[in-house]
């Protein structure tokens, strides 16, 4: 909403300065955004008289000149073709800064001449691109006035963001009452005088759309349209909006004078004598904006015998608009369904200051002076006679109460507020006094506050108890008015004015913040980038095809309106997000990669289908280093994966590695921790082929997924006594010859519990295939580590022992002593 | 002293200080002192000598017997320090060689500034609260005060996926975290203080925009909180947030459909020079209000009784402000350069006790 400092003071009688009047916009809720102050810029411009211009005895192209400031005479050399003696030009004087060309003015000496400033042309003051001469005002100009309040410049343009609430503080009428009732001014009256028709109305309405349930009209003839005079079109010009003609540019100056949106018909241009509202059924018609727009019963048009001419509330139609041959106008003031305006204007994409205003709600009860003020001015712009006043419909019901408790502006807003200076803050608002007591008032609603009490329904779960929703909807019809007013209170003092006071701490040293889960993943991210990965926020949409890579796309998650088409599906895992950073980092040049990320993966749209998970991709090949530098493998990330699993407190000699990994992992490099059958805690492995060469993602690349939702809460429960035997451990090596298929996990888990009192350990040493084995066999070397307790082990009993894994490794695998 | 042990002594002292490496000194040690040493035979023999002899005879070779000893020790000492030194000699390493890099992993500015959250509000009683970001409408809207044709709707450019098995309406990328002051209120006992932080989304894309970004939402429920509480939390957190103690905060009324009054939170700082808590312009930070009677209703809390405030901050927004980051879309390009420049050192966690 944009409006300039006079047209405010039509409406505002104060002489507050302008950073006080901006500063209070701002404390009341009506945000500054910005002034625009051209004057400011320009104030150093005085107007000048030419006394002489003669030529420069040292340069040709150059005059002499001297010039009365008004304040003086001083001497101005000057190069512009058009200065000459006796005319009123535009003087900087040294120290102005000159906005066109962007320096500041000095006393100079030019060829011999002394120069104390400089006439200007309207380019080098920022005002056009007219550079034929310096500027050449009109004889009566007065010598020694400030340029910009000679040209009107001097008046700044205020523009203020408007909440959605405020449909009244789209007008600048609006503004002056918030601004009267924060006490900088007063307001104006209001009160055009009552235009009485000369005529019966020519046209009439009619009206069969709930949406327009009142419209006035009233029709002037023998107008003469054309240009709007001087100051109506700098009013609009001022704050962006283009003049068209005085009957348009009156409808304008109504919609931001008073958020009165009105429209002018050319009456001439009607088929029949009736416009009625009704809903569209399926028509086309061409607008003021040159689009055509097909109507649907849900809009409410505006149609005369020839068809529709206009979407009632949110732009008029081409065929019927005024123009400069207009001179019979039918002035439309009507009332509309704000949800059903704001509705229509959506569906049909458009944006106009009318709607804008009507989906806000204005206000019912000025629409008859409104229309008086209207056709006032067009009868002063434009001539004319009115007719007599058209009418449909009836006044919509907008008068309403609320009831303020005064002890409540205490106990919502924080601060004693005396109960007299609320009922006053609340009158200075337009609100009136039904009733009072001890306790509280009853106000009625002023209007055109179509905020307050507005009563609009709730939307309460669905599964609510009923006596709990009768309940909560008696609270709310009670407590919503009462807030309403409560706010506007608050809003005329200030927010800054509420002493602010500390949340009360219910336990002197706090509780633990996160809960069991929301710790793992902090302890998980420690881990990670403990193990030299660096932590992504990667987007959580990508491409649909590399989703299906990923292996799951479904329809539930592609974005019905994505941003761009290589964001429209929901990610089935961060790997896939780390796997297209990776190739990014691979394209600028980094060489190898550690990334990861604890974020949301979508399994599904439903509430438990976006579990959270970590997962983690190393890749590329390190720089090469004197030392030996590894690239990345398959064990690697199961070793990153594990490390996390095990900071996380799982134990780690219940999980078994199940070789049916997700797709997206090379099939022959890649597993998935299991703890318990069921159980999935993590996949990790190589990359598949197809993925790194789909992403461009130079190889190696491994990566890992950890379910970190998968994982049980750990249990608060004392450490058991650590296990520090007094003698000292025996290992003894063995390799067994086994299938290749064999898992290694199946040989160390049967050498592990074939003695469990005494083995405490077993490691693998060494794997060998090759020449000295039978094809598809290899050998497996482990080292088993035996723990005697109460004494030294007899050759004897390590022998026991040694047999019995030989045993349960050829019971387990089938596999010899190599 | 007889002729033949000062002769040993003299013999063996003079070969010890010829002796110049451990093998020539271990063949005199084993010569005198071993089984059939020279020293060891005289001992052996000492039984052999007459009897008024023997027991000076005996004196005098235990005399020599330390000597020797002593002297075969020292030497052993001085040739063994000798060979390590020599042998050090031998061992160079060019201690200018670059060691095997160690790999620096490091924590997401966006988790930093979680975390710090969690650390403030945590102190002032707050739990944390997580959920979906595939939202229903009803939530993310409609529960909200944010009906079908609310303007504030049309604003927040959402993403929409299809409705849910058994549901009419599409599902939404949840447009900001207020959805799960819904689900707090649903779900937690009252009273409560919560804050949700986590990712939200809006179709828009551009320089200081991106289609996915980060909130906190908070909301403080009770009987008896006030907009002064409002104040005094959100004044508390800034201030501890940024480390200016007498950080300015101002409050601008406002409106958000979810809260009423609402105002908008701007903190001090200077355009120029992008110090927090310095020059004499404001800058908006966050909004909040006292929740909206109509949202307390819809989830079933009776605003006779129950009434509180809420609030919503965009993360990277203030992660930016705090560490003076220039520009967003670089948080979500995982380019490592960025994120080792930015990053922050796992083993340094947020910890009240040490500095936010």
């Amino acid at each position: 909403m944009k409006f300039t400092l006079s047209w405010l003071r039509t409406h505002l009688e104060t002489g507050a300065t302008l950073e006080t009047i901006t500063e209070t916009l701002t404390r009341i809720g009506l945000e500054l955004e910005g002034v625009e102050d051209r004057g400011a810029a320009l104030a150093p411009f005085r107007i000048v008289h030419v006394i002489e211009a003669v030529q420069h005895p040292n340069a040709d192209r150059l005059r002499a000149c001297k010039v009365d400031t008004g304040d003086g005479i001083v001497s101005v050399v000057c190069g512009a073709p058009n200065a000459r003696t006796g005319m009123k030009a535009v003087l900087g004087s040294p120290g102005a800064f000159v906005p066109g060309l962007g320096i500041t003015l000095k006393v100079g000496e030019i060829r011999g001449v002394k120069s104390e400033g400089m006439m200007c042309s309207y380019r080098e003051l920022g005002l056009g691109e007219d550079h034929e001469g310096i500027i050449d005002l009109p004889d009566d100009a007065p010598v020694g006035m400030s340029y910009a309040a000679y040209a009107g410049l001097d008046d700044p343009v205020i523009e203020i963001s408007v909440t959605p609430n405020r449909g009244d503080a789209l007008s600048v009428r609006g503004v002056a009452r918030d601004l009267a009732a924060a006490g900088v001014g007063t307001l104006r009256p209001f009160a055009p005088e009552p235009v009485v028709g000369a005529f019966a109305s020519p046209l009439g309405w009619v009206t069969r759309s709930e949406v327009c349930p009142w419209v006035l009209g009233r029709v002037v003839r023998n107008v003469k349209n054309g240009p709007s005079p001087g100051w109506l079109q700098a009013r609009l010009t001022s704050i962006g909006l283009r003049p068209i003609n005085a009957l348009v540019d009156i409808t304008n100056f109504f919609t931001i004078d008073l958020g009165r949106p009105l429209h002018v018909f050319d009456a001439d241009k009607i088929s029949g004598s009736t416009l009625t509202f009704r809903p569209g059924a399926g028509e086309s018609f061409r607008a003021l904006n040159g689009k055509d727009y097909t109507v649907r019963a849900e809009d409410c048009v505006i149609a005369d015998a020839a068809g529709v001419q206009s979407l009632a509330g949110v732009i008029g139609g081409e065929a019927t608009g005024c123009d400069e041959h207009t001179t019979r106008v039918f002035i439309e003031c009507a009332y509309f369904d704000p949800v059903r305006i704001a509705l229509s204007g959506r569906h049909h994409g458009v944006a106009s200051d009318a709607r804008s205003r009507f989906e806000r709600g204005i206000d019912a009860q000025l629409m008859p002076s409104a229309l008086d003020a209207a056709t006032r001015m067009v009868m002063e712009l434009c001539g004319g006679e009115p007719g007599a006043l058209a009418e449909a419909g009836a006044e919509p019901g907008w008068r309403r109460t609320a009831t303020l408790r005064f002890a409540r502006v205490a106990g919502l807003g924080g601060i004693d507020v005396a109960p007299d200076d609320q009922i006053d803050a609340l009158e200075r608002l337009g609100f009136t006094v039904a009733s009072r007591d001890d306790a509280g008032v009853t106000v009625t609603v002023p209007a055109w506050r179509n905020d307050v009490a507005a009563g609009t329904p709730l939307e309460p779960y669905a599964q609510l108890a009923p006596a709990v929703l009768a309940a909560v909807t008696e609270g709310a019809r009670v407590i919503e008015p009462e807030t309403d007013l409560i706010e506007e209170i608050l809003r005329l003092r200030g927010l800054d004015s509420i002493p602010p006071v500390s949340l009360p701490v219910d336990h002197a040293i706090p509780q633990a913040t996160l809960t069991p889960a929301q710790a793992r993943r902090a302890l998980a991210r420690r881990v990670l980038a403990g193990a030299g990965m660096a932590e992504c926020v990667t987007f959580s949409f990508l491409p649909q095809a590399t989703a299906a890579l990923f292996g799951h796309a479904p329809a539930s998650l592609t974005l019905g309106n994505p941003i761009a088409s290589d964001l429209d599906q929901m990610r089935p895992t961060a790997v896939a997000t780390l796997a297209m950073a990776a190739a990014r980092n691979a394209a600028r040049g980094t060489g190898a990669v550690a990334l990861f990320e604890i974020g949301p993966h979508f399994v599904g749209s439903s509430e438990d289908a976006q579990p959270m998970r970590a997962a983690g991709l190393r890749a590329g090949v390190p720089v090469r280093h004197w030392n030996g530098a590894g690239a990345p493998t398959a064990m690697g990330a199961k070793a990153d994966a594990l490390s996390v699993l095990a900071a996380l407190g799982v134990p780690m000699d219940a999980l078994s590695v199940t070789t049916d990994a997700p797709g997206f992992y090379h099939p022959g490099q890649s597993g998935q921790v299991r703890q318990g059958p069921r159980t999935v805690l993590a996949t990790f492995g190589a990359l598949h082929p197809r993925v790194l060469a789909a992403l461009d993602l130079p190889g190696p690349a491994v990566a890992f997924e950890i379910h970190l939702d998968a994982i049980p809460d750990p249990k608060r429960r004392k450490k058991s006594l650590p296990d520090l035997p007094a003698f000292q451990p025996v290992t003894r090596d063995f390799a067994f010859v086994v299938d290749a298929a064999t898992p290694a996990e199946t040989v160390l888990r049967a050498a592990r519990g074939a003695e469990r009192n005494l083995i405490a350990g077993v490691s693998l040493f060494d794997v060998y295939e090759g020449d000295k084995l039978e094809p598809g066999r290899k050998s497996l070397g482990i080292e088993v580590v035996l723990q005697p307790r109460e004494r030294t082990l007899t050759d004897a009993e390590i022998e026991t022992v040694s047999a019995k894994v030989v045993s349960a490794v050829a019971k387990a695998t089938g596999g010899v002593l190599r | 002293m007889t002729d033949d042990l000062e002769r040993l002594k003299t013999d063996t002292l003079a070969a010890l200080s010829e002796a110049s490496d451990l093998r020539a000194w271990d063949a005199i040690r084993v010569g005198v002192l071993g089984k059939s040493g020279s020293l060891t035979t005289m001992l052996k023999e000492l039984g052999r000598a007459a009897p008024e002899e023997r027991k000076a005879r005996g004196a005098a070779l235990n005399v020599l017997k330390g000597e020797l000893s002593a002297a075969i020790d020292g030497r052993q000492a001085t040739l063994e320090a000798a060979a390590l030194e020599a042998r050090l000699q031998t061992e160079r390493l060019d201690v200018s060689l670059p060691p095997q890099p160690r790999a620096q992993g490091l924590i997401h500015p966006i988790s930093r500034t979680m975390e710090e959250m969690a650390a403030i509000f945590g102190a002032m009683g707050f739990a944390i609260g997580e959920g979906p970001d595939i939202e229903d409408d009803w939530r993310n809207f409609g529960a909200l005060n944010i009906p079908a044709h609310h303007s504030a709707r049309e604003d927040m450019d959402t993403f929409y996926v299809p409705p849910g098995e058994g549901e009419t309406r599409r599902r939404v990328l949840r447009t900001h975290t207020s959805p799960m002051q819904v689900r707090s209120m649903l779900t937690r006992e009252l009273p409560f203080r919560v804050i949700v932080p986590g990712r939200t989304y809006r179709a828009d894309h551009d320089a200081t925009h991106s289609p996915m970004f980060h909130q906190c939402e908070g909301l403080v429920l009770g009987r008896d909180i006030t907009l002064a509480h409002l104040k005094g939390c959100l004044i508390d957190f800034l201030r501890a947030f940024f480390g200016v103690a007498d950080l300015p905060v101002r409050f601008r009324s406002s409106y958000f459909p979810f809260t009423e009054p609402s105002m908008e939170v701007d903190i001090g700082w200077s355009r120029k020079t992008g110090e927090i808590g310095g020059g004499t312009d404001w800058l908006e930070i966050l909004g909040s209000g006292m929740v909206q009677p109509k949202v307390l209703a819809n989830c079933g809390i009776d605003p006779r009784e129950w009434q509180g405030f809420a609030f919503g901050m965009g993360i990277e927004r203030v992660t930016m402000l705090k560490y003076g980051i220039p520009d967003l879309r670089p948080f979500y390009e995982s380019d490592l350069r960025w994120l080792r420049h930015y990053g922050f050192n796992p083993l340094a966690p947020v910890m009240l006790h040490e500095g936010v």
